[in-house]
């Protein structure tokens, strides 16, 4: 048998095309991760022990280092109703086109007696610009949240939603420097409707070392 | 005249001794360039799971109009936190005593409080068990959700700790001992 001669081959891999791979998952997750939900509002959140995940179709209200207040109506079709709903309580007196447009503004931070005449120039605001919700506490009508709530929790009613789903969608993200009277109005808010639970945006951390939580999550841990 | 020699450390020339220029190959090694590729891509995939914002449940109670309603809770296991300015907190035990508020109104701060929450839980009743959170006007959003994961922190159990409004008394006195120790 004539023996077969296997060409010595050279050991190196051409890595162009493994490059191209690498550089185009970089560039896909880089661009990927800068389209969450605009952050027009700079807000530091507390910290927080909780491991809960936030929900992003939630009704979302923002609290600025500055004490303005917005807020963010969530999932389009409701948001859409919810919007309708005010305009009719509040008599705002929104043409559907008008009422359309106010529907493309992610954050809503006007006091409800300004819409009309934002709405109305069709330019879309700056939501850093705004100011804000008034929740004024201390003159009792003048605490427009109210309203708010009081609009989202009849839409979510009217399509039969669980309440207790509907807490759930609750969200206050509020920066840790904000003043306490100011979150104080918005629970004022939440309880002139009856919402007895909601939940607060928080930076996840750890339990610390040694405290009691860190030893029973471990317990926990070793159990399973 | 004397000629300038041009040629000199040129290699232009190829005269006899002067070597060959050897034609390298165009290929780069691409193993570093691909390293630095993925080391990237693991970063961004760790950090922006990482950042991932959490939420924490709140409970608040009803509306107690009737006074007769309202929970009564044993002076030997209250323990009653006040949130002032600058991320400070105060407190003081049980019911406050007009008579000897000095010795009774301690301050402290977020890093000191933890200890003293365990400290007060190990030493009462479960039963009797109930921290009260009272929180200033001047002090802040954060401040009230660091004093609730602080309970969390500690193992202290849902019921066992409440929000109240503050009194004009803990008001004084938070503004007292703010004067007294340079707080603006």
């Amino acid at each position: 048998m004539p023996k077969v001669k296997i060409p010595r081959k050279s050991t190196n891999v051409d890595m162009t095309a493994m490059c191209d791979v690498a550089f185009l998952l970089l560039s896909f997750f880089i661009l990927a991760t800068k389209q969450k939900p605009p952050e027009v509002l700079a807000v530091k959140t507390p910290n927080s022990v909780s491991s809960k995940v936030a929900s992003d179709k939630a009704i979302l209200i923002t609290l600025t280092k500055d004490g303005r207040t917005f807020i963010m109506l969530g999932e389009d079709a409701k948001k859409k109703e919810i919007l309708e709903n005010i305009n009719l309580t509040k008599s705002l007196g929104l043409t559907p086109e008008e009422l359309k447009r106010w529907g493309d503004h992610e954050f809503i931070g006007s006091p409800l007696g300004q819409i009309k005449s934002l709405l109305s120039t069709g330019v879309k605001p700056e939501a850093s610009k705004l100011p804000g919700i008034p929740i004024d506490s201390s003159v009792s009508s003048n605490n427009e949240m109210t309203d708010w709530m009081r609009s989202a929790s009849n839409v979510f009613a009217a399509a039969s939603v669980d309440r207790k789903d509907f807490e759930k969608l609750l969200l206050i993200k509020g920066d840790g420097d904000a003043l306490y009277p100011k979150f104080r109005s918005i629970k004022e808010a939440f309880k002139k409707n009856e919402i007895y639970k909601f939940q607060i945006v928080t930076n996840g951390q750890p339990a610390p070392a040694g405290s009691e939580l860190y030893i029973e999550t471990k317990a926990n841990a070793s159990k399973k | 005249m004397a000629e300038m020699d041009t040629s000199s450390g040129g290699g232009h020339k190829k005269g006899p001794g002067v070597k060959k220029a050897v034609k390298k190959s165009t290929r780069v090694d691409l193993t570093p360039m691909v390293d630095l590729g993925f080391l990237l891509i693991t970063f961004f995939v760790f950090t922006t799971t990482m950042s991932q914002s959490t939420a924490m449940a709140m409970n608040e109670p009803k509306d107690v109009k009737d006074k007769t309603e309202q929970k009564e809770v044993k002076a030997s296991g209250a323990m009653t936190i006040l949130l002032g300015k600058g991320n400070k907190v105060y407190y003081y035990q049980g019911l406050l005593d007009p008579a000897n508020l000095s010795t009774q109104f301690k301050s402290s701060t977020f890093t000191e409080i933890r200890t003293l929450i365990t400290e007060k839980k190990k030493a009462t009743n479960i039963d009797d068990l109930m921290y009260i959170i009272k929180a200033d006007d001047e002090s802040t959003f954060g401040d009230s959700m660091n004093i609730i994961d602080e309970m969390t922190i500690c193992g202290v159990k849902p019921g066992h700790y409440a929000e109240d409004k503050i009194s004009e008394t803990e008001k004084k006195l938070i503004q007292m001992t703010e004067e007294s120790n340079g707080i603006k």
